[in-house]
């Protein structure tokens, strides 16, 4: 008998909207000492199947409408809440998304740790402790003894990571469940963590439920897979024949949108017209006050961006990418060092320099794609009057005619659908609220783009469609683009050259295919093999 | 220019209706009862107030001297005081001021609030400490003695007390306009205004401002409140509303000296106020949960 037995799990949630069905008819199993991997888009189900095993769907508006989850002989949809407290941590553990915020920051990551063994079994403090930093010793956390005693913010996002997988470890769980554990890491800690989960659950012999948006993470960690979709298992298998060999159409999409290729031919960069600096970022230094000492963010950067390429910008957070490309737009000041925009219309603009009216006239020619589609538009503007802003600021049209009209152009141009003009931010999907906030960018007919992590936010599937668009706008509106990313394979797909930055500095800049193939230097190199 | 083309409509489209925060916002304040008691309330306190003039049942000063204070009856709904004045007049008089008071002294910390914190949380940095400190230093002042000093100084008037009450209010107001402002500055909507050119005005108008008005609503509606219990408590020190004028302050004031003998004269009173000001708060309950962008969606 496998240790989790789920069968035909429904549940639906109440909202004014109607009745939403989360899950649908969901049977799965998990067995000691296996990954069971659950794969699918936002809305999938995947989490609230997960959730509801705990007992922690809020109900109203949640409902199990049928089903049953028999654990160990239990079954934990009908548990009074008592007993649930009692299997809950104990016997089934859970890791959350985000290290930043599972921990309690006021709390000395040592109690945190001991806490639930305290609740749960008759064990002094002082045995509590001395399991506690064994186990931090054995997720990989060195002088744990002292670090017993430190708060999490002392700790970088993986050793914090690390700490809730102690936490979730010390009451000798027979059951993991993982909800995106990997997510919210660099690269090369995700994959330091993977291998930490892997490591963990064959020499305990326990049995994880890994949640996961990306099929990559999902490859290399589970041994069986389920792919949701809309609330339904749409396929599972053993992960290798399921990767190898997908049955459903729905699966093959999904694998399909990873991008894995080189730049589509009809895209890569035209030289013919000659090639031609269009922004050049000459000795770029930029700090920032941190505590006593300054912090730099970018030491020193100088790079050229060609009229018509896209730049792919990569590196891990707190490299300096982003920072550097705020410079440009002018939300942050360089302390020393130029920008130059050199459109041919005109003489090189010392952009770093301009102020007033000239800074104004060239945030025409510039604009930026935000990471996050939920943050970077305004809630309380429709999608017309987001549009309409810049392109009455510019003078791009005027009479009223006009703009609607540029405006309805402009939801044609990046697949929005013209009857929406009226509706606010919230009524739409992350994926369309990024063509609207690609809309709003290229409504002032800008030369130079850039786009901050247009797509880390996205689903997968709907990734590759927004990294599509990207392509053909640039190629119908001749467009120059500095595309940012920590997602190596994403950057491969759509640029040109790609610059690798680390700790504020260069570290690499070449074609992104003889990057890609042949790195330079060794961070490269560790970056990549981080994917592979 | 950019509201007055908020819904324009098409010949050969139809435009799908959008909803707005403020319309979600509403449709979750529908659902709660008590804060729908409250709001129904309230407005019919304010028509109520406003119409006054034409449906009173008795003059403002209309005396029956030989009647006295006499108890409710179907001439007197509720009753006379000691003058022979009807008391449900006298109480719909002291409505239109108490409310008066409330609102108007609202509206002052409102624009003052406002505006001060939003100027100090958007440009943050130097300005921002300055400002807020000058917020902290009249914070510390003994607000009360302030006001009934103004009060015996400058003779009881009622402009005086909206200013007064007004500039006592907005600091608050500022604080939470500062914070929330804070938060906002930092999204990403108002970097992508800064990259399309909107000037700072620009931006606090159109982005910041906005976006701020959610809490200051729910602010607003327990602010009313408050202000109306200053007055009542300043009327019946006696340093508020000067008689003949009335507020439900004055009139629960005289209701106290003659409690035992004509308890009408306070009970009445007492619950005019005491209704508008549990239907106020339970407005601004059901305003806070029903603008809480992370409410459940029930």
């Amino acid at each position: 008998m496998s240790l989790l037995d789920v069968n035909q799990l429904s549940i639906a949630f109440h909202t004014r909207d109607g009745t939403v069905n989360a899950v649908q008819n969901v049977s799965f199993s998990v067995d000691k000492g296996e990954t069971l991997g659950i794969v699918g888009e936002s809305g999938s189900g995947k989490s609230v199947t997960c959730y509801s095993l705990l007992g922690l769907i809020p109900m109203p508006p949640g409902e199990v409408v049928n089903g049953t989850a028999v654990f160990d002989g239990q079954d934990l949809l009908q548990t009074s809440e008592s007993t649930m407290r009692k299997i809950r941590g104990k016997r089934i553990s859970m890791i959350f998304q985000d290290p930043m915020t599972s921990l309690n920051p006021y709390m000395r990551i040592g109690q945190q740790i001991i806490e639930p063994l305290l609740l749960h079994s008759e064990i002094s403090k002082a045995q509590a402790r001395q399991k506690a930093i064994a186990l931090l010793e054995e997720v990989g956390i060195s002088d744990a003894a002292a670090r017993f005693e430190q708060y999490p913010h002392e700790f970088s996002g993986g050793m914090r990571q690390r700490v809730v997988i102690a936490m979730a470890l010390i009451t000798e769980p027979d059951l993991l469940i993982a909800d995106e554990p990997t997510t919210a890491l660099d690269v090369t800690i995700q994959a330091q963590i993977l291998e930490l989960i892997r490591e963990l659950q064959q020499r305990r012999n326990i049995a994880v439920i890994f949640i996961s948006h990306d099929l990559d993470v999902i490859k290399r960690i589970a041994t069986r897979t389920i792919v949701m979709e809309k609330g339904c298992i749409v396929e599972q298998g053993d992960t290798a024949t399921l990767f190898a060999n997908p049955q459903e159409d729905y699966t093959r999409a999904l694998l399909a949108s990873i991008p894995t290729t080189a730049k589509p031919a009809e895209f890569a960069y035209d030289s013919a017209e000659g090639e031609q600096t269009f922004l050049s970022v000459d000795d770029v230094r930029v700090s920032f006050a941190k505590g006593k000492e300054r912090f730099v963010a970018v030491n020193d950067v100088s790079l050229q961006v060609r009229r018509g390429e896209v730049l792919g910008l990569v590196g891990e957070s707190g490299c300096g990418k982003t920072t550097l490309s705020q410079s440009i737009v002018r939300l942050v000041n360089i302390e020393s060092g130029g920008i130059t925009l050199r459109s041919s219309e005109q003489k090189p603009l010392p952009l770093h320099q301009l102020q007033g009216d000239a800074l104004k006239a060239t945030r025409k020619d510039i604009q930026m794609i935000f990471q996050d589609p939920y943050a970077s538009l305004n809630p309380r503007m429709t999608v017309f009057n987001t549009l309409a802003e810049p392109i009455k600021l510019h003078g791009i049209c005027h009479s009223a005619e006009d703009i609607r009209a540029r405006v309805l152009a402009l939801m044609d141009d990046v697949g929005l659908e013209r009857r929406w003009a009226n509706k606010y931010p919230h009524e739409f999907s992350g994926g369309q609220r990024q063509r609207i906030a690609i809309a709003r960018a290229l409504a002032v007919e800008p030369k130079l783009i850039i786009a901050d992590e247009p797509v880390s936010a996205l689903d997968v599937t709907i990734q590759a469609q927004i990294l599509h668009l990207l392509l053909e706008l640039c190629q119908r509106h001749r467009l120059t683009m500095i595309f940012i990313s920590h997602d190596l394979a994403v950057v491969r797909y759509i640029a040109d050259r790609t610059v690798v930055m680390n700790q504020g500095e260069i570290v690499e800049i070449n074609d992104t295919e003889t990057l890609y193939h042949a790195p330079q230097a060794d961070y490269t190199r560790k970056l990549l093999d981080a994917r592979a | 220019m950019i509201d007055a083309m908020k819904n324009f409509t098409d010949a050969e489209i139809e435009f799908d209706k959008g909803r707005s925060l403020w319309q979600d916002a509403w449709y979750r304040l529908s659902k709660n009862k008590l804060a729908m008691f409250g709001l129904v309330v309230i407005s019919f306190l304010i028509v109520v107030s406003l119409l006054t003039p034409w449906i009173a049942p008795y003059g403002y000063e209309t005396q029956n001297l030989a009647l006295g204070a006499s108890p409710p009856s179907a001439e007197h709904w509720l009753g006379t005081d000691i003058h022979g004045r009807d008391l449900l007049t006298r109480l719909m008089y002291g409505g239109r001021i108490s409310l008066l008071v409330g609102f108007a002294a609202t509206a002052v910390s409102l624009v003052v609030g406002v505006l001060w914190g939003t100027i100090a949380g958007y440009i943050g940095g130097m300005t921002d400490t300055i400002m807020m400190r000058i917020v902290d230093i009249l914070y510390a002042l003994p607000f009360m003695i302030f006001i009934i000093l103004l009060m015996v100084v400058f003779g009881r008037s009622l402009l005086l007390l909206f200013l007064a009450i007004g500039l006592m209010e907005w600091l608050t107001m500022a604080r939470i306009v500062r914070t929330q402002v804070l938060s906002i500055r930092k999204q990403e909507y108002v970097s992508a205004a800064i990259v399309t050119g909107l000037s700072h005005w620009q931006i606090i108008r159109r982005h910041v401002i906005p976006n701020v008005l959610g809490p200051v609503v729910v602010y607003i509606t327990l602010t009313v409140p408050s202000v109306m219990l200053l007055e009542a408590f300043l009327s019946f020190l006696g340093l508020g509303i000067q008689p003949p004028q009335s507020s439900w302050g004055v009139l629960i004031s005289g209701g106290v000296e003659t409690m035992e003998e004509y308890p009408w004269l306070l009970i009445f009173p007492g619950i005019a106020l005491s209704v508008t000001l549990f239907a106020l708060n339970f407005l601004g309950d059901g305003l806070r949960d029903a603008l809480d962008p992370k409410a459940n969606r029930g």
